[in-house]
Order: structure tokens, then C-alpha cells, then sequence
């Protein structure tokens, strides 16, 4: 590079981003997506609207016909939509990457002497502080309406950390998702053409022998079945082990396939 | 002459399409140069380039003596990029799109405030600072995206298309800016599709068409490369344009264009001035405009590339303002 010689000396600047500053740059970008709602307390709102209105509506409309009480079928059901409202949640995080993506906030970051992977951890620990919130709200809200935890703090705390250990493994698909849609619009319509029949072909809000027998067979595969039992499990008592691991097992797997194909999403952007 | 920016060769395809076909170009330190071209030329693609966002193909760069591949981390704490496209965040308040910059630079903070406090002052901004970034103007969301781009005191600046979809008002302030930030040393590369744009702002230009540039030089070298001046002719009574295109033709040896009783020419010498009205006063002529000028850079453009730079009403402003009656 000879005839670069003529360019001014610099200050000595670091050619690399250490561990600390990379996550101080994490906590930053997460500051930054959750601030919002300070100014903004709606977005809580908009959080919560959804699980509000499902819970309300799953419990009064359907409870009495498919468990024949509301209370039975709360108890039965609330795992379920935490499950399912969680999946949807996930695509939070594919929603802001389109949005950051298309407004060139995205780019404005990396141009940004920051850790390459701030962008995208600084949103999914944004997003899994929401999820948490929702979480609680489920739980608060459900208990004013008569849902019971009998397996007490270490229960919940349970059902918090699969939750969100199964969330995580879902935000690799989120962040692909997000990388290539073309624009936000886009994933709202992703997010409703996977995640509805996912959700609903499952044990999430009726019992599976009440199905036709060809669905059942999917139905005891899907991983929102396994993960709404091994909720119900933590949260109201009944059989764990099994269904957490298989949780955490199609966790893995989801992982596994999209974590690459997003990080080489990623590095096509770069 | 120390260069901040040095670019040879640069090559970037889009598949088929060669977005960029070897790209070689300077910016001295402290200087301005106006990257001028019609959309699709490739300056986008040049920008992202240079400011890590994208690698090459082939060639090499470098900003402030680092490579912009191997050595991307230091380039990035060097430079400053504002888009063609507003990137701030939306939801955030003008303060906090500026102190979480700030945050991520490294700055305490106290500093990282102070830091924005000052910049939106500066920007005329200081009311604003405390709304959230939609409820801004066109205009106040690109000075907060330029006073983004700023917050490190980066020492080479990209401006790409800043004044795009921008009232001429807005573009006139942002003008001021830009020039405020020359007067502090500050490198720039612009984009622009505005002659008026390069012509106001740039020592030097470079032309892009097709990924490749095709002119370089000062705007005033860039008018004399055509190596011509401009005579314009309309004379009084419409009926006397045959005239004065015959007289034309007969003086110079070119035939004029002719359009709304106005016949254009291009001439290389200005002594053809007075000859040419010598005979139109013979031949009873008169003329109500008579001028004769320097090539405005959208003839340059043209003469270059073939088409118009783009349909830009400012451009013809500046050519009336030009005007120079001979």
C-alpha cells in the first residue's frame, strides 16, 4: 500500500471490539428498543392487547364448550396461550430488524465502530424483557380470572426459563425472517401464516383426542404441544421431564438449522 | 497532498449488472468532492463501499490510511455517513438518538448528553429534541440524521444524496452546514444528482455513469473540458429566427438548435460574438437576449453522457443566474 503513505498519522485506534465493550454496546441497543415505551406507554399496551384479548375470549367464549366451565378451561388453556402468545412475541424481534433494516437505521449501526453482533443481541434482549412482561401479565391476569399455580415459585420460575430458552432458539428464525423480508408489512404476514396453524394444530387449547386421528398424529409431534404440557406441568403439576426435553430438544434443532442461515443472511448485508 | 479517501479500481456486481466497473477516486484532506451522477450510476454503491457497509469485488480503498476491508473497525471510527434516506430512530426523541450514538462510541453520559445538547443547538433542533423523531419535518429528521453522523467528530464525512426530496429552503440549510463543517477541516464526499448541488458545494467532482467515472476535475475545468461557451441568441420578432440560425451557421460553422425562438449555440471562441451581431444589425435584426456564458455543468453532463442528469427545475435556475449578457 505504498501510495498510502501520504494519508495523515492516526491516533492509535483498537482494530477489534473486546467482550466488555460488546456487550456494553448490546445493553445500549436494548436500552434503546425499550425506552420507547417510556415516552410511549401504548407499545405496553400494544404488547398486552393481544394476550389480554386472547385470554378473555378463549376463556369465556370457548370455555364452557370445550370444558364445559370457564375455570376448568382457564386452567387447562392459560399454558397454552402463554405458549402461543410467546411465538408470536418472537417475531418482535424479525418486526424492528425489517423496520431498522428498510429505515437505514441498520446501516447507520454498522457503520458505527460497535460490535458487529450488538445490533442483533441488542434486540433480543430487548425482546426477552418483553417476553418476561408478558409473561407476568399472563400470570397476573389469569389469576385474578381463577387460573391456579400449584407448583409455586420454583414452578414458575421453571416455566419463565423454558419459555425463554424456547424464545431464544425462535428469535434465529425471527432474525432471518427479519434480514429478508422485504419490508415490516412482510412479517406480519409470515407471522400469521406460520405461526396460527403452528399454534392451533396442537394441544394448546383443546385436548388432542379430540381431533381426527391424521391430525393427532402431528398434533403429538409439534413442539407447541410439548411445550404447552411441560408448561402446564410446571405451572399446575403433572409430568415435566419428557415434555421439556423434547421442548428443548426442537429448540436445538431450530437453533441449529436457522442460527446459520441467519448469520449468513447477516454477513450478506455486511 | 495527503488524500483521506483513495479508491482504485473499485468493482461491485449485482449479478449481471456491475454496479460499480472499476472506480478510481480521490478526496484530499479537508476537501470536498461532489460525487455527481444519475441514479444507477453507481454512487450508492460507492458510498457503502467506502464506508465498510459493503466489500468490493475487486479493487482496493482506503479512508484515512486504513484499509477498508482489512481494517474496517478503525475506518468505521473515522468516518460519518448520512443516507439517502433519513436512518434515524423514529420512536426515539432527537436526544436520544443522539446520546445512544454517543452511548455506543464509547462516551460517559454526561458526555454523550452534552455531546447531543451541542449538536442540536446547532442544528436548530434544541425545541425539538425532546419529541420523537416522526413528528419531525423532512427537513429537521435530515439535519438530525446529519447530526447523528457527527457525533464522533468523524474526520471524513459521506453524504450520500443528502438534499434528496428536500425543499429548496431545507437544501439551502443544509448547504450552510456542510459548508460550516469544510471551514472545521472536515473531509466530505457527496452524492448528488444536482449539478446546482455539486457546482455550489465541490472542489472537485467526479462524474459517475454506468459505474464507471467518466470526467473528473474542479467544476470549472469540467465546463472547459467541453471546451465551450454557450451563445444564446432570440431575437426580437419570431419571424427573424431563420435569420439569425443562417447567420449563425455562417459565422461559426454550426448550425444552431433552435427551440421557442431561441437558437443555442456552442462556441469556442468569443471574438465570433461581435461578428455575429454586426451582421444581424445589417440584416435589421434585433436581438432581446443575447448571451454568451460558460457551459452549465447539466450541458457538461450531457455532453459527457449523452442524457440529462436529471429533471432538476433548481438546475435552470442557476443557468439563468449564469447568464452573463455578452
Amino acid at each position: 500500500m505504498t501510495t498510502l503513505t501520504a494519508a495523515a498519522p492516526r491516533p492509535a485506534v483498537p482494530g477489534r471490539v473486546g467482550p466488555a465493550a460488546a456487550l456494553r454496546h448490546t445493553m445500549t441497543l436494548a436500552w434503546r428498543s425499550l425506552v420507547q415505551i417510556k415516552h410511549n406507554p401504548m407499545e405496553l399496551l400494544d404488547l398486552s392487547v393481544q394476550p389480554v384479548m386472547f385470554l378473555l375470549l378463549f376463556t369465556y367464549v370457548f370455555g364452557g364448550a370445550i370444558s364445559g366451565s370457564t375455570t376448568d378451561y382457564l386452567q387447562f388453556s392459560l399454558p397454552g396461550l402463554i405458549v402461543q402468545n410467546m411465538l408470536f412475541a418472537t417475531l418482535t424481534t424479525a418486526i424492528g430488524l425489517s423496520t431498522d433494516i428498510t429505515k437505514g437505521v441498520f446501516d447507520r449501526l454498522r457503520s458505527l465502530p460497535i460490535a458487529r453482533s450488538a445490533p442483533l443481541a441488542g434486540r433480543i434482549v430487548a425482546d426477552t424483557l418483553k417476553q418476561v412482561w408478558a409473561f407476568a401479565l399472563f400470570l397476573g391476569l389469569g389469576a385474578v380470572l381463577g387460573f391456579r399455580v400449584h407448583m409455586g415459585v420454583t414452578g414458575v420460575l421453571g416455566a419463565l426459563l423454558l419459555l425463554v430458552a424456547f424464545a431464544l432458539a425462535m428469535s434465529w428464525l425471527s432474525v432471518l425472517i427479519g434480514l429478508t423480508a422485504s419490508e415490516p408489512e412482510k412479517v406480519q404476514i409470515i407471522a400469521f401464516s406460520v405461526m396460527m396453524p403452528l399454534t392451533f394444530t396442537s394441544n394448546a387449547f383443546v385436548p388432542t383426542d379430540t381431533l381426527p386421528e391424521w391430525l393427532q398424529r402431528w398434533v403429538e409431534v409439534n413442539p407447541v404441544t410439548h411445550l404447552a404440557d411441560a408448561v402446564r406441568g410446571l405451572l399446575s403439576g403433572g409430568p415435566v421431564a419428557g415434555n421439556a426435553t423434547v421442548s428443548l430438544l426442537w429448540g436445538l434443532g431450530i437453533a441449529l438449522v436457522f442460527a446459520p442461515l441467519s448469520l449468513r443472511a447477516f454477513r450478506l448485508r455486511a | 497532498m495527503r488524500y483521506a479517501v483513495q479508491a482504485e479500481g473499485l468493482v461491485k456486481h449485482y449479478g449481471e449488472t456491475r454496479a460499480l466497473d472499476g472506480v478510481d477516486l480521490v478526496v484530499p484532506e479537508g476537501r470536498l468532492l461532489g460525487v455527481l451522477g444519475p441514479n444507477g450510476a453507481g454512487k450508492t454503491t460507492a458510498v457503502r463501499i467506502l464506508a465498510t457497509l459493503l466489500r468490493p469485488d475487486g479493487g482496493r480503498a482506503s479512508v484515512g490510511g486504513f484499509d477498508i476491508v482489512r481494517e474496517a473497525h478503525k475506518v468505521r471510527s473515522l468516518i460519518g455517513l448520512t443516507g439517502q434516506y433519513a436512518a434515524v430512530d423514529e420512536a426515539l426523541t432527537g436526544v436520544e438518538n443522539l446520546v445512544m450514538i454517543g452511548r455506543l462510541l464509547g462516551m460517559p453520559r454526561a458526555g454523550a448528553r452534552a455531546r447531543a445538547k451541542e449538536l442540536l443547538e446547532r442544528f436548530d433542533l434544541t425545541e425539538a429534541g425532546g419529541r420523537a423523531a416522526k413528528t419531525y419535518s423532512g427537513g429537521m429528521r435530515r439535519r438530525l440524521d446529519l447530526a447523528a453522523s457527527l457525533v464522533g467528530h468523524p474526520q471524513v464525512l459521506f453524504l450520500d444524496e443528502p438534499t434528496t426530496g428536500l425543499d429548496p429552503r431545507s437544501r439551502t440549510e443544509l448547504w450552510g452546514v456542510v459548508r460550516g463543517l469544510m471551514t472545521e477541516g472536515v473531509t466530505v464526499l457527496l452524492t448528488t444528482q444536482y449539478l446546482q448541488e455539486a457546482d455550489e458545494l465541490a472542489d472537485d467532482i467526479v462524474v459517475f455513469d454506468h459505474g464507471r467515472v467518466i470526467a473528473s476535475g474542479t467544476s470549472d475545468e469540467l465546463k472547459a473540458t467541453t471546451g465551450a461557451q454557450v451563445l444564446q441568441v432570440r431575437p426580437l420578432s419570431g419571424e427573424h429566427i431563420g435569420m439569425v440560425a443562417d447567420v449563425i451557421a455562417d459565422v461559426i460553422g454550426t448550425r444552431p438548435d433552435v427551440t421557442g425562438g431561441l437558437a443555442t449555440v456552442n462556441v469556442k471562441d468569443a471574438r465570433v460574438v461581435p461578428a455575429i451581431v454586426r451582421r444581424l444589425d445589417d440584416l435589421g435584426v434585433v436581438a432581446s437576449e443575447l448571451t454568451l456564458r460558460k457551459s452549465s455543468l447539466d450541458e457538461v453532463f450531457l455532453a459527457l453522457t449523452g442524457h440529462r442528469a436529471v429533471e432538476d427545475p433548481s438546475a435552470d435556475e442557476t443557468k439563468e443566474k449564469e447568464g452573463v449578457s455578452a
